[in-house]
């Protein structure tokens, strides 16, 4: 684990704002079980990320990604096993607690606040690190958050809803984003706009975990690939494997 | 002599006093409630008994440790807030993810043990509590005579609920409130220690029935039983502004204090029923309360 931590710096060196010190584990999922009341969801869920990864869990609905990420959160009912995040293990932690450890989340529902106006959305979460996105910078990378910043969160359209989901977890210094289905139900010409957010966002070192059911939004940004079934995951493999891989896709996604 | 609609403006005026001196208790509590059940979801039955004991508290700082009106107006909103903290803790905590019904039968009942534990001390007699010094007498407004401790508790209510509407509505911490009252889970991941708010928005609740019930003393006198007539009233506003809303709340506890006000005047046989018939046409017409949010 130190031998990486080195290697890692040789290859990108760290500027030092904690967002360089790509190549070292960020989060570490060992053995993790999930439950909401009496059902069991994950059912040993191993995985790991690293600094700076994107990293693409695939599966069908039901197949359990979306738990993993609120088991991450500590959101479901009763998890077991080992979350190790940034060095810590989390799975005893209150979900407030879990989020200071430098996590953001957008939820699949996106969460928008009906009672609160666009810019009390994006400015509600509170900050959980160092080195967050300044507001000028996200209104420039989602100018129409600047022109909606009054209206009530809701009344935004589906894509600014999404764009205010992903823009308000920027300003808080995370540096683990766990990003639920963004790109769904969205029209391409927002899906495009998200999908450079992602690049964005992976140019800045930022470690993002998502999960995805278009297949063609996440395949050219996610560096490698995790495939769940059954509350398991089943395959895991880099972005270079994607070619080999397609067919065993096939087989578990219908892709 | 003047009147108005054939009736003498002294009356007139004098129950829309009255009218407005209730809604400003009515407001009061019915604010307390309405944070607490859009926090907590809990419709929180000792609110009446939690009114009496800063009644209570007012009196006996003033009986036994000398203590005048200004200091308990202080001290007992925070001293009955910080039961109510305990009670969340020790008690309402561990029925979040059960039925609503739980959080009601448990509030209900406290309130029936507190207030039986005050009527078996104190007796069930009210116990007279004095204006404070600086507010007695009153102005002759030439159309009425305006009791200064009346007017005190009309301004001081008014002030309180608009300061609460403005630290909801316009401040960061409301903004964490609101937002934790639609989606706890998702304020939680956001990094919020949504437990500790939630206690501190009970206690907070609690506190505002208690300072509610220090103005009231020296109106209405002290007695163990001042809060369970009131609180029937008082959930009637809740629901007929909107179970939750904050601003409902305030508009509706003051306009239905005028309104039982008039009819005293102008219909006092339905003077006591009148806020329940609008009760019942509201729900009526608007399920949700005048200011409420369908779900």
């Amino acid at each position: 684990m130190a031998e990486a931590a080195t290697v890692a710096r040789t290859v990108a060196p760290a500027a030092g704002d904690g967002l360089d010190e790509r190549g070292v584990e960020f989060l570490r999922l060992t053995g993790v079980h999930a439950f909401y009341g009496e059902s069991h969801i994950l059912h040993g869920v191993d995985l790991t990320v690293h600094r700076g990864e994107v990293v693409t869990l695939l599966g069908r609905n039901g197949a359990g990604r979306t738990t993993t990420l609120k088991a991450i959160l500590g959101l479901v009912g009763r998890r077991t096993g080992s979350i190790m995040i940034n060095g810590r293990e989390s799975v005893a932690m209150a979900p407030y607690e879990i989020a200071r450890l430098g996590i953001g989340y957008c939820p699949e529902e996106r969460g928008i606040f009906a009672s609160l106006s666009c810019e009390e959305n994006l400015l509600l979460p509170p900050v959980v690190g160092s080195g967050g996105m300044p507001l000028d910078e996200i209104y420039a990378m989602f100018p129409n958050l600047r022109e909606r910043r009054a209206s009530q969160g809701t009344r935004l359209s589906g894509g600014e809803q999404q764009m205010l989901a992903v823009a308000r977890i920027l300003r808080t210094g995370a540096k683990l984003l766990l990003l639920d289905e963004i790109s769904e139900g969205l029209a391409p010409v927002i899906v495009a706009k998200l999908a450079a957010t992602i690049r964005t966002l992976k140019a800045k070192g930022y470690t993002i975990v998502m999960v995805e059911q278009n297949f063609r939004f996440a395949a050219p940004l996610a560096d490698r690939f995790y495939v769940m079934e059954h509350g398991r995951i089943v395959e895991g493999f880099a972005a270079g494997e994607l070619g080999a891989k397609m067919g065993m896709l096939h087989d578990y996604l219908g892709v | 002599m003047d009147t108005i609609f054939g009736v003498p403006t002294q009356a007139l005026f004098g129950q829309l006093l009255i009218g407005l001196i209730n809604g400003s208790f009515y407001a009061l509590l019915s604010l307390g409630l309405a944070v607490i059940f859009g926090l907590l979801n809990i419709i929180n039955f000792t609110h009446g008994a939690q009114y009496m004991l800063g009644a209570f508290t007012a009196y006996l700082l003033l009986t036994k440790a000398g203590l005048g009106y200004w200091w308990a107006l202080l001290i007992a909103p925070v001293a009955v807030g910080i039961t109510g903290i305990l009670i969340e803790r020790l008690l309402l905590s561990h029925l979040y993810k059960l039925d609503h019904l739980y959080g009601l039968l448990l509030t209900f009942g406290l309130a029936l043990i507190i207030q039986g534990v005050f009527r078996n001390e104190f007796g069930s007699s009210g116990q007279p509590y004095p204006i404070p010094p600086q507010l007695t007498g009153g102005q002759n407004l030439g159309f009425m005579f305006l009791p200064n401790y009346r007017a005190w508790v009309i301004v001081a209510s008014l002030v309180v609920c608009l300061a609460t509407w403005f630290m909801i509505e316009r401040t960061k911490l409301g903004g964490y409130l609101r937002a934790a009252t639609e989606n706890p889970a998702l304020v939680q991941a956001f990094g919020v220690n949504v437990p500790r708010m939630i206690t501190l928005t009970y206690g907070f609740g609690v506190g505002l029935a208690a300072l509610a019930g220090v103005m009231a003393a020296p109106i209405y006198q002290v007695s163990p039983q001042m809060g369970a007539d009131l609180i029937i009233v008082v959930f009637a506003v809740v629901v007929i502004g909107g179970m939750g809303s904050i601003l409902g709340a305030i508009v509706t506890g003051f306009g239905l204090g005028l309104i039982e006000g008039l009819t005293k005047v102008f219909y006092p046989e339905a003077s006591n029923t009148v806020i329940f018939i609008i009760m019942a046409i509201v729900l009526l017409l608007r399920p949700a309360g005048l200011f409420g949010r369908e779900k």
